[in-house]
Order: C-alpha cells, then sequence, then structure tokens
C-alpha cells in the first residue's frame, strides 16, 4: 500500500492535495469541511489588511462548457477575502489547534509597503499556521490597486517582498506566480532571489469569457459591464504544466521546490504535475464543480496507480518526466511516425480524412471499392498526430514508429541513430 | 432429430446449435474502454446520489463512475465490492431500470440514464479477470459462525464475517454453492459460469468452508447449530412453491418454474432439454419472465404468459415485460387459471376466467372464460418459505410464514440472525439478500465482541 504522507517544506500533510487559495477555504467551515473530506491541506483564501475589501453582488463566476455541459473553462472576479483580519485570523488560529495532522498554509496579499508585511506577518504566524503563500498572482480587481499580478509581473517586487516575508517569519515562504507573463523562469529566480522556499504556480489567466449578443456586453456581467477575470480550471492545465516544467528544467531554478496549481481535476492530473517536478498540488475548479467529496477519487487513484506501477512515496517519481522535457532542437529528426487506422475501432465519421485533406497532408483515404474507408497513405503521412487528435474514439488511430526499411514519404532509410536540429544540414547555423 | 417449433407436444433440439448459441448469449454485451469511458463522463457526480439512495447495497455510484473515468478500474471496481461483494452478480441480474437507473437524473432532462448497470459491469468484470481480491482478512477472531445457505444472501453475510476475522461454516442444500444465482436466473443474464467464478472469487478472503448436500432439517438441527457456533445465519430462501389450488396440478407437463431454470441453468446442452410446442406461464413476476422468455428461446413455437391482475401490478418491471415482448412471448392480464385440461392425465390444455376487480379492490372472475392450448404449463406464483425446516428446533418467530428480524437482521432467537427471500418483507431481489447478509454480518460481529 503506497504511503500518500507529503512534506512540502517541512509542512506535513497526509496526502499531498491541498485546496488553493480561492473560495473553497474562504472561512473556517468550508475548510473544516474540507478536512472531514480527506483533503490533506487549505491554503487560507488570501488575507489583507483592513478595512476589508468588498465584492460585488452580482456573478462572480463564469463558464465555457462542453457539449456536454461539462465545465471546461471557469473565471472569476472574486477578490481576496471580504472578511476582517481579526476574524480570519482566529478562525485560522482555531482550525489549527483542532486539525494539527493537516497542512494549514495562509495566504497574504497586501500594499508594497515593508511595514505592510511585515505587520501581517507575525500576525499569521501567531495563529500556528504552517506557512504563508503570498499572492503576486489574481489578474482581477487586486491588480487595478497595483498587487496580485501587478506585483508577480515586476520581479524586483517579488524579490523584495519574499525577504520581507522571509525576515519576519521563520514559516516557509512559497510565492505565488501569475502566469501573465513571458517568461515564468524570471519571477521563479526573483523568488529564489529574496530567499522565498518554494513557488506555487499557475495562479489564474486574464480572460473574458463571452459576450452577450443582446445586451453587447461581456458575459456575464454586472449591470450591463463585465471585467476581466481570472481563468482556471481543466483549459488551463497545459499552461499550467509547461510553466512548472520550465521552472523545474532550467538548472537555474530548478532546485525551488514547486506547488503546482492549475486544472488539477484527478489523481492523474496530480501525478503528472509530480512528475513534472512538482513537490506537491492544490486543487480549485474541480472542487468548486464538484464538490470536496472528489477527494475520495483522487487519493484512492492515487495510492493504486503507486501499488501498480511499485511507487512507495511520491518522491519516487518527482521530476521523473522533466528530463524528457528539451527544447525543439534537441528533437530526434531521424525518429519517423506514421498513423495507423485501426478498421475494427473505425467508425467511418471521416473527420480523420477531411481534417487532413484540407488543413495537413493529404493523408488519409475516404473510399475503396466504392465504400467508406479510411486508410492512412504512408507516402504522404508526415505523422503530424492530427487524424489522432480529431478521431472521436479513443485509441482508434495511433501513431507507430517505423524502425526499418525505408520512409515512403521521402525515400529516405530508416535510421537508428539520434540526430537533432543543431547538426541539420538544412541549419545555417549547424554544428557539425 | 429434425425437430422444429411446430413439432408437436414436448420435444427437445428444437433449433439448431448456432441458434442455441445466439439465443443464450449475453443479453447486453459487456462496455468496452471507449464505451465506457464515455458512458462514465454523463455521470454528473450528483450530491447526495439519488441513485446511490436507490441501491439497497447504498454502492457509492458516483465515486465509481468517477473513477472509471480518471482511469482508475480497481479503485471502481473496490468502491463497489466494499458495499456489495457481489457487484458482479448484481450488475447483471438487478432490475437497474426499477433502482439506480430509475432514479438517475439524467432521465429528467434527457429520459436516458447513465449506464450504472453496465459500467458496474465494466468495473467488476476488469477487476476479477485478474486474481486478486478487495478484502485483506483481518486476524482470526476464534469464533465460528455457521451460515445457512450459500445464497447471495448467506455467501455475502460469510464474506463480510470471514473479513472481519471470523470463521465461517456455509451448509447448502444443494451440490453447488450460489443459491438462485446458480440455479436460478436467466442464462443470458449470467453468462459463462459466472456464478461460480463468483463464489470462487468471495471464498478466496479466506476462513470460509462450504459443506454441500446439506439440508437444514434433515442433515443438520437449528438447535445444534446454535449450541456448535458462536452465531448463526440463515439465508437459505424458499424451499416450496404456491400452487395453483386446481384439480390435477400433479399432472404430467404441469411444472414448477423454477425447477425447469434450475434445469436449464445446469444444462450443458440447451438442445437436451424437453420444451413444449405450446406453453402457459402463470404468473407476473421475474420468475415469470424468466420462464416465459427461455421456453421462447428454446424453440417453443407459442408462448403465452398470463397474469390474473393489470400490468401496473406486475411485479416483473416493464423493462422486463418489453424484453418478454420483444422475444416474443404473448402477455394476457386479468385472467385466473380455473380448469386444468388432461389426455390421460396429460396437460393439453388450461382454462382461464377473465378476472376484475369488485369494489372492494378484491379479485372476481367476470364469467367469460377462454381457453389455451398447452403442452407445458409452468407455476410461477411465488415461493413460501417451507417451515419444517426448523424440527423439533426452537423456531424463530415468523410472520406471513416468513421469519421476522428486525433492521439488524436479527430474529427473535437470541443468536440466530436471518435474511434473503426467507426473511418477511424479504425483497425478492439479489441485491437485497446481498444487503441483509452484509447487515446481518455487522451485526452478528458486534454481538461476538461483545458476547464473550
Amino acid at each position: 500500500m503506497a504511503d500518500l504522507r507529503s512534506d512540502f517544506l517541512g509542512i506535513k500533510s497526509p496526502n499531498p492535495f491541498w485546496l488553493a487559495s480561492a473560495p473553497p477555504t474562504d472561512r473556517e467551515t468550508n475548510v473544516v469541511r474540507a478536512y472531514e473530506a480527506g483533503w490533506g491541506g487549505v491554503v487560507w483564501k488570501t488575507l489583507g489588511e483592513d478595512p476589508h475589501v468588498v465584492n460585488v453582488n452580482g456573478p462572480r463566476y463564469g463558464a465555457i462548457h462542453g457539449a456536454d455541459r461539462q465545465l471546461i473553462g471557469f473565471n472569476n472576479i472574486e477578490l481576496i477575502s471580504d472578511r476582517s483580519l481579526q476574524t480570519n485570523l482566529q478562525e485560522i488560529k482555531k482550525v489549527k489547534q483542532e486539525w494539527p495532522d493537516r497542512a494549514l498554509v495562509v495566504s497574504l496579499m497586501v500594499p508594497v509597503r515593508e511595514e505592510s508585511w511585515k505587520a501581517i506577518v507575525p500576525l499569521v504566524e501567531d495563529t500556528g499556521a504552517d506557512g504563508i503563500e503570498l499572492n503576486f498572482g489574481c489578474p482581477h480587481g487586486m491588480s487595478e490597486r497595483g498587487m496580485g499580478s501587478a506585483i508577480g509581473q515586476d520581479p524586483e517586487y517579488i524579490e523584495n517582498i519574499a525577504r520581507w516575508c522571509k525576515q519576519s517569519t521563520r514559516m516557509p515562504v512559497i510565492v505565488k506566480l501569475t502566469p501573465n507573463i513571458t517568461d515564468i523562469r524570471q519571477p521563479a529566480r526573483a523568488a529564489r532571489a529574496g530567499g522565498a522556499d518554494a513557488v506555487s504556480l499557475i495562479n489564474t489567466i486574464n480572460s473574458i469569457m463571452g459576450v452577450d449578443l443582446d445586451r453587447m456586453a461581456p458575459s456575464p456581467n454586472t449591470d450591463g459591464k463585465g471585467s476581466h477575470g481570472g481563468y482556471c480550471g481543466p483549459a488551463v492545465k497545459p499552461i499550467a504544466l509547461n510553466m512548472v516544467a520550465e521552472i523545474a528544467r532550467n538548472a537555474e531554478t530548478s532546485d525551488i521546490p514547486i506547488s503546482a496549481i492549475g486544472g488539477i481535476s484527478t489523481w492523474r492530473d496530480a501525478v503528472e504535475f509530480i512528475t513534472m517536478g512538482a513537490g506537491n498540488v492544490q486543487v480549485c475548479t474541480a472542487a468548486m464543480t464538484y464538490g470536496f467529496k472528489i477527494i475520495e477519487e483522487m487519493i484512492d487513484g492515487l495510492s493504486n496507480w503507486m501499488d501498480e506501477k511499485g511507487y512507495s512515496s511520491t518522491d519516487q517519481f518527482k521530476g521523473a518526466a522533466v528530463s524528457n522535457i528539451v527544447d525543439w532542437q534537441y528533437l530526434n529528426m531521424n525518429y519517423v511516425a506514421k498513423a495507423v487506422i485501426d478498421q475494427d475501432k473505425c467508425i467511418k465519421c471521416g473527420r480523420c480524412h477531411i481534417a487532413c485533406e484540407d488543413t495537413s497532408h493529404q493523408a488519409i483515404t475516404n473510399m475503396k471499392d466504392g465504400e467508406r474507408y479510411f486508410e492512412v497513405k504512408n507516402e504522404e503521412c508526415v505523422g503530424c498526430n492530427l487524424c489522432a487528435c480529431v478521431c472521436p474514439v479513443a485509441d482508434c488511430i495511433e501513431m507507430v514508429q517505423m524502425t526499418e526499411g525505408t520512409d515512403p514519404r521521402t525515400d529516405k532509410p530508416i535510421v537508428a541513430e539520434y540526430a537533432n536540429w543543431t547538426t541539420h544540414p538544412n541549419n545555417p547555423g549547424a554544428v557539425s | 432429430m429434425g425437430n422444429t417449433s411446430n413439432t408437436q407436444g414436448i420435444s427437445s433440439g428444437r433449433l439448431d446449435a448456432g441458434q442455441y448459441k445466439q439465443n443464450f448469449d449475453d443479453i447486453h454485451s459487456p462496455l468496452d474502454s471507449h464505451q465506457a469511458s464515455v458512458e462514465a463522463s454523463r455521470c454528473y457526480f450528483c450530491f447526495d446520489a439519488p441513485c446511490m439512495t436507490a441501491c439497497p447495497t447504498s454502492i457509492d455510484i458516483p465515486l465509481f463512475i468517477r473513477q472509471i473515468a480518471t482511469g482508475d478500474t480497481t479503485g471502481s471496481a473496490e468502491t463497489i465490492f466494499q458495499q456489495n461483494i457481489m457487484g458482479g452478480m448484481c450488475a447483471r441480474v438487478c432490475p437497474t431500470e426499477t433502482l439506480c437507473e430509475e432514479a438517475c437524473v439524467r432521465n429528467e432532462c434527457e429520459e436516458k440514464p447513465v449506464k450504472i448497470g453496465l459500467l458496474q459491469r465494466f468495473a467488476t468484470d476488469s477487476y476479477m479477470d485478474k486474481d486478486r481480491h478487495p478484502f485483506q482478512r483481518k486476524a482470526e477472531t476464534g469464533k465460528h459462525v455457521a451460515v445457512v445457505g450459500a445464497g447471495p444472501a448467506g455467501l455475502s453475510c460469510a464474506h463480510r464475517l470471514a473479513a472481519m476475522g471470523h470463521e465461517v461454516t456455509v451448509y447448502d442444500a444443494r451440490e453447488k454453492s450460489g443459491g438462485l444465482n446458480e440455479f436460478g436466473i436467466a442464462s443470458y443474464k449470467s453468462t459463462n459460469n459466472f456464478a461460480q467464478a463468483e463464489v470462487n472469487f468471495i471464498l478466496s478472503v479466506g476462513g470460509i468452508k462450504i459443506e454441500n448436500n446439506t439440508a437444514l432439517g434433515s442433515d443438520i438441527e437449528l438447535d445444534a447449530l446454535r449450541q456448535d457456533f458462536d452465531a448463526v445465519f440463515l439465508g437459505m430462501g424458499m424451499g416450496g412453491v404456491n400452487n395453483l389450488n386446481l384439480a390435477g396440478e400433479d399432472m404430467d407437463g404441469v411444472m414448477n418454474a423454477i425447477d425447469y431454470i434450475a434445469d436449464l441453468r445446469q444444462a450443458s446442452d440447451f438442445s437436451s432439454l424437453p420444451v413444449g410446442r405450446r406453453v402457459v406461464v402463470i404468473g407476473g413476476g421475474m420468475t415469470a419472465v424468466d420462464i416465459a422468455v427461455q421456453t421462447k428461446l428454446l424453440g417453443a413455437e407459442d408462448v403465452t404468459l398470463v397474469y390474473r391482475r393489470g400490468q401496473d401490478q406486475m411485479k416483473a418491471s416493464v423493462y422486463e415485460q418489453q424484453l418478454a415482448n420483444i422475444k416474443g412471448v404473448k402477455i394476457v392480464q386479468w385472467a385466473m387459471p380455473a380448469e386444468l385440461i388432461s389426455e390421460d392425465n396429460v396437460v393439453r390444455a388450461i382454462r382461464f376466467d377473465y378476472a376484475t376487480t369488485d369494489d372492494q379492490g378484491k379479485l372476481v372472475a367476470t364469467g367469460e372464460q377462454f381457453e389455451l392450448a398447452a403442452d407445458m404449463v409452468f407455476k410461477a406464483i411465488g415461493q413460501k418459505f417451507i417451515n419444517s425446516v426448523f424440527g423439533d428446533s426452537e423456531s424463530p418467530d415468523l410472520n406471513n410464514n416468513r421469519m421476522v428480524v428486525g433492521d439488524d437482521r436479527k430474529t427473535s432467537l437470541s443468536n440466530v440472525w436471518a435474511g434473503g427471500d426467507c426473511i418477511d418483507g424479504g425483497e425478492d431481489l439479489t441485491v437485497a439478500a446481498v444487503e441483509d447478509g452484509k447487515v446481518a454480518a455487522m451485526s452478528i460481529d458486534q454481538y461476538l465482541k461483545t458476547d464473550s
């Protein structure tokens, strides 16, 4: 039986699943419900200075749905905690006392003033919380006030604030990064330079969910006006995976512990982030969609997968996929794959054919002996994977490596040796 | 042999081998992984899910379906087995259309529930295909429990008790274990000897010994069991069959549906089973549908199911009634058997009274009659508990001639529990019997912990 216990920066939790700082961790009631359901830890909804902020009284959330109303993307314009600092601190203290085995990290966001940070951090330390997370991520509302992502977009601020916090506490300091930036490694480096113990990412992505064509206003809206909000949910997972990987595989940042966030909805998503270097994971949208009970699936799925693979702790596969993320120029140019359509599974919808015919390489037939028939023409197939992406049937189209003979498209022999772009004859800057 | 559906009288081999195979194949082909994934994605993961409430064993259906959706088939099966160790058989035989699938909220918007039964089968089949068991037996307690009946109630009880560390001896009157899973149930619902595979799966928890060919009342006595064991669970089902109370009921060609179904389930070659050209089934429950459909599938030309009241009162679900229709069974309602007509003590026909209800709702004959030619008449009007099994032993309290139990399935006797069809209020469902056995085992465990 796999051991799911997690130790992130010395913060212990019975499993690596934390709830991210967000509406689900706004107050004692919710956090206690989460612990009762089995969550390993929470990052308490971001605290700010008093007087506390206020929220709009209209829609805070918007969503993008799949064809069957499956929630794919989600956004919010909710601000940080709209309750007084004292109320939050009292509840945090009580909850931590009553749930000593669960992680309780507190998210913070105050103006860029040394005294502000140095005032709030000791108050949190007094509650007995396990650590703090600096919210440099929220892209809506607070950023207009010079906080949230406005800080996360400026490495100098990041470094300074991280340093002020480290100077004010013995608690671990996690810096939560915004993805609304071109190169995620820069804020990560700044966090490290300021002495932060870890980074967490990603916070939400700036977004407008849609337009109400009757009111000519963004959807959802408040009294006919809308504001950009933070995008999250399953749709953002690939962006988050890349940003986590960027930090994990970059020599300068690879030793920074990462708490991964971004569209994690199942045990499998969590495993993927851990293989990409994350020390633990944080979840929000999936809980907001289905309730806290999904933790049962996550814990059980992770445990069963680890048993099946023979892992006894998450450390054994942490970062296992990082070395396989490389720059494009190091991909093997001698590797040749061709699409193969399993005729037993093919339902003859023709999507592979028309996608390839119209938008790719005209490499899939549509007819054989007067009947609908979809088959790959190896002499045209570039192995691009488009057909497999658009095929509605799982595992019907597979990309199969050619290991011998000649590629009928290029007439070049298949060779086993690895060769990449850096030595390719077409590369003007090739090294021989 | 050259027999066909038109061959007069009772005859075997009415069909060719291919037709038998086709007719008795799995009624619902199992989902493949793509189908399971598509179907699982339809589940809304409802709060306090109505399907779960509708399941007599309270399987956490949203969780097991989400586990399928996320690729954790092992976890999915374990979620099912945790509540129902016969999740495999229940996935095949449960009338899901009146249980979980009837409660599915998808019915509200699309009139198309999530295929919970087939998803359950997907998960449990995947699990049982590999040689493993979802329970780790606890340390032995030294307590020994006797279970009477190796059907769904008895095996469920034995399994849970064994998992909790108790030693269990199961006595069963038949030569094979499984009860109605093995000897009842339509063949096309439990193919490939699944009932025995499931018995072996259940026994693999360890700590259970089965004594076959050992019947209560003849080979063993309740008083002795109560002396020799720390506790007793009675799950022997119903030994008797209700009669039509017509003259000449013992004539050739008039049979108990359950006896014929048992023969059918044990037959290695369906072509060896004699079946009438014209078959009449009397009853309105699952057994009536099972015998009607299966005699039709064995090649009977003409099968009529006759029920004394209307469609609403039939215990067989609408789905089962439709299945019978699709397979070519004719259903006649509001008719009660009046007279068996024989020739040389062999049934030739049966005469019915058309029936209606009087002001008090009591069934009465209208005065009009009709006659159906029949080479075989099957009685499927329910079973009854035979209380002579208690012999000289102290008998538990009975009501409606079945054992009275509390919510914990304990009888009036100090160390005796009961479940399945033999208890008062028993629902005549495999899944309900499994729940009885499980609940009784928990109660027995509590009793054994505080007993000494």
